[in-house]
Order: structure tokens, then sequence, then C-alpha cells
């Protein structure tokens, strides 16, 4: 319990010793002054008919990021249906069905990378590496353009620009992704890890008998996986699997890697909006989230369940669907960085939490992700929530809002309360259909309200670009492959334009000088208000279906009612 | 702050209550209901509970007396909150028919031309264009807005400012603007109309306290927007609920699924909401400030910059005496006593403010000589005096005349007195015994009393005041410094003025002024929050987008609260509306899947009686807190000028907390009474 909290407390303290640095050397990044890679990137740009100099309105911008999507959308699916006459296929997979490379490419061009296909047994090493590998990088150097975007919006005065997305992508993914994804490859590979194209190789196990084990190139793709918030996992099981996490060292470094970039986006946007006390103040927001999420879970298994009570040691916790080797602090860690940062890579399947914990590790999801959350679109999720508080704190302080001097007024309260919407009608709406057509019912694996939570999980890690699985839930349905694959959409999309509209339109009015008026947005007082706006927010749209599900289960487990 | 003596009801008089309880079965009109996103859900949620309700009852089913008791409490929900809006504008309309009532039914004196004020003709004011000619003579009410353009006329104002004595108009100058429903005491006035017929001041009053053609403000189009969509998440969650209750096999009957849905939706804020615009539309009519717009009310309380004209605003716009500073070999005394006898019969502030000051200083108690002789100012001699009986003779004057009187330059001594005087903004007036110069009388500016607390008052809601005056730069930065403004404009000419609002602005600043001369009205056009003097001239007014009756020009202070108290009782009553939700789900869900899952108990931490009657009680609660708030919404939440971050602790703190706290305790109250009456 001791070794518990000081690891943790290690883990806290690395996290910012790397995301302060980190956050100064992405704004400089996004600023034009990193330049070691200059001719690469000039190169690139100018094969894109584009060069640094050059601005884009929001419009253009939010038009420049859809078309690369549905581009990059197009290519992987074709990659993934025609695998079996594509190189690289060791094992002879055979194409995916459509509805399967839909949910697929969708995933992982919306930086979910919700996995309904099973990694070592469906794709070909060409899919991975040149299929999902590339859009790990560039799905997240996406999201990371559209923070660096919306920070320039507010930081600018009475301008239409707000930068330019194939600069923003080009420069997110040569100077921060690629080098980030080399040096950690490099570290797991000296790990441990993987990193070969041979498909399989045949082993002895200890009792004689022979065994088939699947490698291929894991460790890079497992770097950039944590890195971009991206999550899918080369093994089927994810980072549960020994290749994929083989040692406690591995599992530490995943989980800092998983928050580095969307905690580091914190100060990368204080030091681009020119006050670095509002990146402080925001880091200070989703930290709190983060540490109160990680309390729940870890004092939930730590708990253990209620009706096991005296059958086993009660100080190991509930180690169902744990790894030995990581035990209820590794896992529950990485449960809250992974659901808290948008990430979706697991360690120990969640759906094998206790109903508290699980639940816990699924609201950091329904907040929106927005508890750090994906790499830059954690933060402009959290930029909306401020817009929010801001308005409720304006009105209260006499005011007409206003947040970094801009004017907060109709247009920026109608897109932000657009963006309200996203996840009641990906979870609640698309859940509820599933169940009443029957579908939900035939892939949840557990009766009771566990099931429910099995299939309320699905959804929310969808719209929530989370990709983690509960697991429990047959994803891979016609039905579910794209009922998932449209919350996706909605869950990346329907936050990313409005966010960009308001960039866009902040951008465009006059900053006003901060007076004893004015409502300071980086104190602690601002940072209680947004936590509450978050929180209620969250509470009010999920405590239903949370009460159906997780609560019920938890209480009626307390009541020895099993289901 | 008011002088009105009609139309003070209390918040909730009977005069008001009556009327506006029936008026709010009247705005059950779904054209009336549509304006308001929140309520008129609520309206058609209500019409589907009752339809529920009655083939419930019809059909003898057990949901049918809680059915119906949840049906009734929805449509209080909505006539609740129509009785907010409707109580609003009662005490407005109240007002507005102590206006109307001063309109003058009589038929306008309409002229031909200026020249000759005998070919009148009477006709109705309805049939009056602008620019044409009235006569108005004594005892008539005026009956249009208008500039006089002959004639000069003392006027009692007192029907729109409450001020009951009568005020000079005359052609010309800043004094030349009438409006319509004052009343003529003495003498006649010739009025070039400046006001179509129903668009006069009057008739602008009447529109804005009556709500009649009230438009939403920005900030409450954002507000709408904001309420609207955490409907349309609410309206998600609820219709989604029957699907996720059905995985236990639970199902929710249809009147429960109603109730949870209004009482989640916010319609605590929805409803109050425009009685909350009204009512500080009429706060601020309360104050004889009219507003041209809602937005510039808004703007008041956004201000960053005030720019405020130094004479009649920050000093009394009289020079009075301040000191008595005696030349080398002349006591003070002798020199306030010269100064005493000069000035006994003098009328101006000046001179009684010398007689003032001698009392004060050395208890001199004014004592004219029956045969002294008063020599009045004169531009010629540009001094004044007395010529006693026993021949001598006190001048008093500007420092070059009294130079000249006494055929000699000044003394050194003398000279630097009044150079000192001079340079620090004040003005010396020299006084003479018999040529021979005792001293000199310092006048000074005189700054107001308590304006400098108000400055600072300002300076705590964040406001920068900047004087305006035409003084040169060192009388100015004296005064500023004495008045405690942060910032001052010497030598103001209408250019610079309105250079300095542009700079301001390109700050990104919002700038108020007022101003009444037809100069100012450029800067009054261009700042952000104008309020032009009603003393002034139709361009000012036309300029402004704020009109004060009072023609106060510390008014803006005035204004500046109102519209900040509008926005705070939007925000902190948006607040509690949304905190009470978290109550409600505490009450409505244990009570919903209790059934299926008794553990949840443990949600239920109120220990309602039953899951009827903690619905029931939810619902209840949800229509009564309108009614409870409808005070707040009428008065407007308390606002002492503060920082924005002590505000928004306090604010959060009372309405925050509050809002979550007060329905637990509310909901449960109800539902021991509920519980007594037996009614579920």
């Amino acid at each position: 319990m001791d070794n518990d909290l000081l690891q943790f407390a290690l883990f806290f303290a690395l996290l910012i010793a790397i995301a302060v640095p980190l956050g100064a050397y992405m704004a400089a990044t996004f600023a034009g002054d990193v330049r070691f890679l200059a001719p690469v990137e000039t190169a690139l740009l100018r094969a894109a008919g584009t060069a640094a100099t050059t601005e884009q309105r929001w419009t253009s911008y939010a038009l420049a990021l859809l078309a690369f999507n549905a581009a990059g959308f197009a290519l992987l699916y074709l990659v993934l249906v025609f695998q079996d006459v594509l190189p690289l296929n060791p094992q002879g997979f055979a194409g995916l069905p459509a509805h399967l490379a839909f949910n697929t490419a969708i995933s992982f061009v919306t930086n979910t990378n919700w996995q309904s296909y099973g990694g070592e047994t469906t794709l070909s090493n060409f899919s991975q590496m040149v299929g999902l590998t590339t859009q790990n990088f560039v799905s997240a150097a996406a999201g990371m353009a559209v923070a660096a975007a919306v920070a320039r919006g507010l930081a600018a005065r009475q301008s239409k620009a707000i930068g330019n997305f194939w600069v923003d992508l080009t420069r997110a993914t040569l100077y921060i992704l690629l080098p980030g994804a080399i040096v950690l490859a490099l570290v797991f590979a000296v790990c441990g890890m993987p990193q070969t194209l041979a498909a399989a190789f045949d082993a002895t196990t200890l009792e004689g008998g022979r065994q088939t084990l699947a490698v291929g190139p894991v460790a890079s793709q497992v770097a950039i996986k944590q890195l971009g918030t991206n999550g899918g996992g080369f093994f089927n099981v994810n980072s549960a699997h020994p290749f994929e996490n083989p040692t406690a060292l591995t599992n530490f470094l995943s989980t800092l890697a998983i928050l580095a970039i969307p905690a580091a986006f914190c100060f990368t946007y204080g030091r681009m909006v020119g006050d670095r006390r509002q990146g402080r103040a925001l880091f200070a927001a989703m930290a709190l989230l983060f540490v109160a999420g990680f309390a729940a879970i870890y004092a939930a298994e730590q708990a253990g369940n209620p009706l096991q009570a005296g059958l086993v040691d009660a100080g190991t916790g509930n180690m169902e669907g744990k790894e030995v080797r990581f035990g209820v602090l590794g896992s529950t860690l990485w449960a809250s960085a992974t659901t808290a940062a948008s990430n979706g890579s697991v360690n120990a399947m969640h759906d094998s939490f206790t109903p508290l914990g699980g639940m816990v590790a699924m609201l950091n999801i329904q907040l929106g992700e927005v508890v750090f959350g994906g790499v830059g679109v954690g933060l402009t999720g959290m930029l909306l929530f401020v817009i929010l508080a801001v308005f409720l704190a304006g009105l209260m302080v006499g005011r007409t809002p206003e947040y970094l001097g801009k004017k907060i007024e109709a247009r920026e309260v109608k897109l932000a309360a657009l963006t309200l919407l996203v996840m009641p009608l990906g979870v609640l709406v698309l859940a509820a259909l599933a169940i009443a057509a029957g579908t939900a019912q035939a892939s949840v694996q557990d009766a009771g309200p566990h099931g429910l939570s099995e299939l309320l999980y699905a959804y929310s890690s969808a719209t929530g670009n989370n990709g983690s699985a509960f697991a429990g839930f047959s994803a891979n349905t016609a039905w579910h492959n794209t009922f998932l694959g449209i919350a996706m959409m909605l869950g990346r999309f329907g936050y990313i334009i409005p966010v960009l509209a308001i960039a866009g339109s902040l951008a465009a009015k006059k900053t006003a000088p901060a007076t004893a008026g004015t409502f300071p947005t980086h104190g602690a007082l601002f940072v209680v208000l947004l936590l509450a706006t978050i929180l209620i927010v969250g509470a009010l749209t999920f405590l239903p279906v949370l009460a159906l599900g997780p609560i019920a289960e938890q209480v009626s487990l307390i009541a020895g009612r099993t289901f | 702050m008011s002088k009105h003596s009609p139309a003070e009801y209390g918040l909730l008089a009977p005069e008001i209550a009556g009327p506006a309880a029936i008026q709010a079965f009247r705005k059950l009109d779904p054209r009336s209901l549509a304006r308001n996103p929140v309520i008129f859900s609520t309206a058609l949620v209500s019409l589907v509970a009752t339809v529920l309700a009655a083939r419930e009852a019809m059909a003898g089913g057990p949901n049918a007396f809680i059915g119906i008791q949840i049906a009734v409490w929805l449509w209080f929900t909505v006539l609740f909150a129509n009785f907010a809006e409707a109580v609003a504008e009662g005490r407005g309309k109240a007002r507005a028919d102590a206006f109307r009532a001063t309109k003058s039914a009589a038929k306008a004196k309409v002229l031909a031309s200026l020249k000759d004020r005998t070919a009148v003709s009477a006709r109705d004011i309805a049939r009056v264009e602008v620019g044409e000619l009235i006569l108005v003579e004594a005892g008539d009410t005026i009956p249009t807005d208008g500039e006089v353009m002959e004639g000069v006329a003392s006027v009692d104002e007192s029907a729109i400012t409450g001020e009951s004595a009568p005020v000079i108009r005359e052609s010309g100058g800043d004094r030349s603007s009438v409006t319509g429903g004052t009343r003529l005491v003495s003498d006649w006035l010739v009025v070039r109309v400046t006001a179509r017929p129903g668009e006069t001041f009057l008739d602008r009053m009447i529109a804005l306290v009556e709500g009649a053609k009230r438009q939403k403000t920005p900030n409450e189009i954002a507000l709408d927007i904001l309420l609207a969509g955490l409907t349309l998440v609410f309206l998600l969650v609820v219709v989604t609920l029957p699907a996720f209750a059905s995985w236990s096999g639970t199902q929710v009957p249809v009147i429960y699924l109603v109730a949870l849905f209004v009482t989640l939706i916010p319609t605590t804020i929805g409803g109050l909401l425009s009685a909350i615009g009204i009512a500080g539309m009429e706060r601020l009519v309360k104050a004889n400030v009219v507003a041209k717009s809602g937005r510039a009310v808004e703007a008041a309380g956004d201000i960053d910059v005030l720019l405020l004209d130094k004479t009649g605003t920050i000093t009394f716009g009289n020079r009075m005496a301040d000191a008595f500073e005696p030349a080398p070999g002349v006591s003070e005394r002798e020199l306030a006593d010269a100064a005493l006898l000069a000035s006994l019969a003098d009328e101006t502030p000046e001179g009684k403010s010398i007689v003032e000051l001698a009392r004060r200083r050395f208890d001199l108690a004014p004592a004219p000589e029956a045969d002294a002789q008063f020599v009045p100012f004169s531009a010629h001699t540009r001094m004044s005096g007395v010529d006693l009986p026993g021949g001598e003779a006190i001048r008093k004057g500007a420092s070059d005349a009294m130079a000249a009187l006494s055929g000699a330059p000044l003394s050194p001594a003398v000279d630097q007195i009044v150079k000192r005087i001079g340079s620090s903004g004040g003005t010396p007036l020299v006084v003479a015994r018999d040529r021979r110069v005792l001293g000199v009388i310092h006048l000074k500016d005189v700054v107001k009393p308590a304006i400098r607390e108000r400055f600072a008052e300002l300076r705590r809601m964040g406001i920068r005041t900047v004087m305006i005056t035409g003084d040169n730069p060192l009388t100015a930065a004296a005064i500023a410094a004495e008045a405690g403004v942060d910032d001052f404009l010497a030598e103001a000419t209408p250019e610079r003025k309105l250079e300095l609002i542009r700079r301001e602005q390109s700050e990104g600043r919002l700038v108020a002024m007022c101003g009444d001369g037809s100069n100012d009205a450029p800067a009054l056009a261009q700042a952000d929050v104008g309020v032009a003097m009603n003393t002034g001239t139709p361009a000012a007014k036309e300029a402004g987008n704020l009109i004060d009756l009072d023609s106060d020009p510390t008014k803006l202070i005035e204004i500046v609260l109102v519209g900040k108290q509008l926005l705070i009782s939007r925000g902190a009553l948006t607040t509690f509306s949304v905190a009470n939700d978290v109550a409600k789900y505490f009450a409505i869900l244990p009570a919903l899947f209790l059934a299926a899952y008794p553990g949840l108990g443990v949600l239920d931490v109120m220990g309602l009686g039953s899951p009827q009657s903690a619905i029931l009680s939810a619902v209840i609660f949800n229509a009564l807190v309108i009614v409870a708030l409808i005070p707040i919404a009428l008065k407007g939440v308390r606002y002492t000028p503060a920082s924005a971050s002590a505000l928004l602790r306090r604010n959060l703190l009372v309405y925050g907390l509050g809002g979550l706290v007060v329905p637990f305790i509310g909901i449960k109250a109800i539902d021991l009474l509920v519980d007594l009456l037996h009614l579920a």
C-alpha cells in the first residue's frame, strides 16, 4: 500500500518532469522554431503544394483535415480489404469483410484504435505496418494540429488565420511523434519486445509441448500506440500480452508514454497563448480529475470482490483479469491513464474489474476525454468545457463572459453546447438503439447489469475515441462494426469541427485587456468551477445508465446477488 | 434613487399579482410559449402527461391518481413561469400607465411658419410630421418631443423625471430640448417636432417598461442556446432510458419519464429568464434612464473605461473661494474682512462662497451697511466690489484689471501668489481697498464630495475613469489628482474626445461616456455606451443609446450596476437551476429502479416515503422553486461592487452550493407533506 503510494507519487512526479519541457518543445515546434529536419519538411510541404508561410482560415483548415482523413480512410479501407493480394502477408490472411474494414479504417483514422479484429490472427504485416501504423502517426498528428490551431486562434488578435493544417501535421509528425517513437521503440526492443518481420516461431514449452508464438514488428507499433494515444495493440490482448509488455519497466514507461503528450499539451497551450498560468490551470484541472479517478479505481480494486471476502487474501485485492506481474497498482494506474487519455491500450481486462472500478474507467471516457484526453483533442475538449464554465462565470460576475480577453458570445456558446450532444448521442442513443434492435443482447457475454456495462463501455470507448475494450463484448458483427464506426466519427469530428469553428471566430475578435472586473481563468476558483462543470455535465448525462449498470451491479454484489 | 410617486408596488402586491395570475393562463397560447424553448417543451410534455393520465384514469389503472397529480403540477410549472413573466410585465405596465396618463389628448397647435404665431391650426398630434412647428403656451402639455426654436419658458417635467421644480427651456444652446408629456408653466414656446408619432420619448419608455418591444439581449440569446442544448441532452437521456431499463426487465411508466424530463431541464431559469430581463429594464426606468436597446444596458455592465466631463460631473462647475492669501504686511483677517464686505451683496456663486469662507475662517458675521453701494461685475471693468458710505472703495477682480486700477504693477510677492494659484488650477481674485492691494482670494474648482469614493468603487469593479476637461493640462492634473480619477484628457476638443474613444476601443476596451451638447454627438455615437442628458440637444439625444431624464452625469454608475445585476441574476439562477438536478436524480432514480435492484436504495439519501411520493415531490419542488425565486428575479441578485473573483466566489457559494443543497431539503420536506396528506 505504502509502496503503491510511493510508486504513484514517482509516476506523477516523472510525468510532470517530462510534460513541462516537452510542452515547451512542442510549442516551439508549432511556432516553427524547431528546424532540424527543415529540408525534409520543406520538401514534404512542397509536394503537398503548400508552404510554411501559407495561412488558412478555420474553414480551410477544417476542410484540409477532413480531406486528409477521408483520403486516409479510403486508403486504409482498401489495404484491409485487399490484404490477401498485397505483399508482406506471411500467414496468408484473407481480406477483411467490408464492415470490419470500415470499422477498422474509421477506428485508426479517428485515433480511436478500437479493435474489432484480433491483430495477430487477422492482419498481415503489411496491413499492420503500412495501414495501421501510418494512421497511428498521422491521426495523432492531426489531433495535435487541431490543438495548435485552436491555441493560435485564442492568441490571435483580429486575424482570420489559425495556421496551416499541412504544416502543423507535418511538424507534429516529423519533430514530435517520429523522434519520440523511434527512441521509445528502441528502449522497448532493448527491454525485450520483439521487432521482426517474421510471423511466428515454434517454441518448446516447459512441459515439452510445442507451441507456435506469433511475433512481428511489435516494438515500433507499441511505441507509437502509446505516444499517440492510439492504443491499438499488435496482439489481441494488447499490453497484457508478454511480448507487448514484457517487463515492469516497459509497463511503467508505457503508462508514462500514454500521458506524456496529452499532459504536455497543457504547457504547450500556455506558451502558445502567451500566458503560462492558463496552461497550468488546465493541467491542474486535468490532474485533479486524473488523481481522483485513479484513487477511486485503485480503492475499488484493492477492496476486492465482496463475494470473495474471506476466500482470498484481502491484501491482494481483486486480481481477476489482471496480470500477476503488474498487480493492482500497475493495472489500475494503467487503466486510469488509458481511459483518461483516450489511449485505449490495456494491460488488464477492465471487464474483470469490480463494478465500481470499471465504472470509473468508463466515466473517465464519458466525461468527454478531457482528463488529459487524446493528443491535442483532449486539450481542445477541455477548452470546450472552459468556454461553458467561463460563460457561467462571466454571467455571475456581471460581465459579458471573456476568455483570454475574447468575448464568448452566442456563436461560441452555440458551438460548445452542440458538442454537449456528442456523448449522449454516441453512447446513449446508439446503445439504446442496439438494445431495441436486440443486437446488444446478442453480443454481451454476461447477464444482468454487467452485460449493460459491457455494452455501454463499448459505445463510450468508440464515441470517446478511446478504443479500449471492456472485453466481454463481441463487437465484430455487421451491426456493431457499423454503429461503433459511426460513434467514432461522431466522437472525433463532432468535437473537432465545432472547436475549430470556435477558434476561427475567436481569432477574429478583439482582445480586451484584463481589468479587476475580468474574471481570472488561472486561479483555483476557476479550476473548481471548471471541474464542477465537467462533473455535473458528465454526471447528469450518465448517472441514470450508470445506476442501471455498474452501480446496480455493485449494490447487488454487496447484497450477495449475482446474475 | 427614484423620485416617482406612482406605481411603487410591493413585489407581489395584489394589484399586480391578480391580473398576472389571469395573464399566466392567457400566456398558454402556443405562440406566446414558443418564444421560450424550455417552457415550451415543458408545456408540450405537460400535454402528453395530461393525455396519459386521463387514459390511465379512464382505464382505472394503478397510476391514475399519481399521474393526474404529476400532470397538474407540470401545468403549474408552466403557469408559474408564465406568472413570473406576467408579474414583471404587470409592474412595468403600471409604470407605463402612469406615463400614458401624461400624454396629451389635446390637439397640437400647428404653425405655418416662425413669423406669425397667430396663424395656428389645430391638428391631431398623430398627424403632425417631423419638422413641423407647433406652438405651446402656458398651461399646455407639450404634445411631442421637439426642439425649441423660439421663446423662453419654464417647464414642469415632473411627469417624466419626478423633479417638481420647473426648468427653463429656451432656443439655442444646450437647453433647447423639450419632451412630450411635460407641461409649460409660464410663457410660450415655438417647438420644432423631432419625433415621429408613436416614437416619442414617452412612447419608447412605455414600450420599454411594458416589455412589448423587448428584444433579447446578446447574452440572453447565448444563454437561451445553452439552455436549449441542455434540454436536448436531457431529452436524449430520458428518451433512451426505457431501453436501458428494459435490460433488467423494468418498465418505466411514461408518466414518470415525463416527470424526470421536466425536473431535469432547466425550467427554473427558463421560467424566470424573461422576468429577469423585463425587471432589469424596469429598474433602469426607475432610475430615470431610458435605454434605446437592451444591448446598451448589457454593454454598460461590460465597460472598461468611463469618460466623464469635469464640469458638473466631477466638480460643481462653479469656482469657490478656498483660501485668503494676504500681501506682505496685511493680515489674513484684514484681507478676509475686505473680501467679505466686497462680496456681501454679490449674488454670484463665487461671491457667496467668499462670504461662506470668511464666516468659516474667522466667524465674520455678515452685517451689510445700509448705505453701501454694490458695484456689480461687468465685462468691461472685470471687477466688482462695494463703495462704503465712508468713501472707502473695495474691489476684487482679475489680477491685470486690479493692477490697472491701482495704477502700478502688482508687487512681486502678490504676483507670485497669483502665478502660483493659476498654475495649481485655481483662479486668483485680487482684492484692493482704496487701490491698495490687500491680497488674493484663491478660487478653486471644487470637487464634489463623495465622488472620490465613487471612483474607488468603479476601480474595484475594474472600470477606469477618465476626466475630460477644456482646462490646461496643469489645472486638469491638479483636479484629476484631487478627484481620484485614473486619467484625464486636458484641453479637450470634440475631435480629441472622439480620438480618445477610438484609441481605447482599438485596444479592445469598451468605452462609456455621457454628454449633452451637439458637439458631443459624434463621441456619443462612437462610444459603446453613450448616455445623453435629457436636457441636451436633439443631436446628442439621437446619438446616445441611453438617455438620462435627470440629466445627472454620475448616473452612468447606476447604469453600470443595473447592467451587471442583470447578467448576474441570469448567471446565478442558471447555476442554481442546473445544480438542482443532482438532488432530483437522487430522488427519482432510486424510485424508478428500486424494484429491479433493491440495493439502489442507497441512492435514496433523502429517505423518501415511497417511489411515487419521491417523484411527485421532485415535480412539486421543481414547480414551487420558480415561484420562490420570483422575488430574486424581479429585484435582481444582490450586487455590491467587488472584484470579479470575490463576486464569483460569493455567487458560486450561494447559488452553486445552495443549488446543490436546497433541493435535498425542499424535496424531503415536500415528501413528508405528501406522505402526510396521503397524496401518493
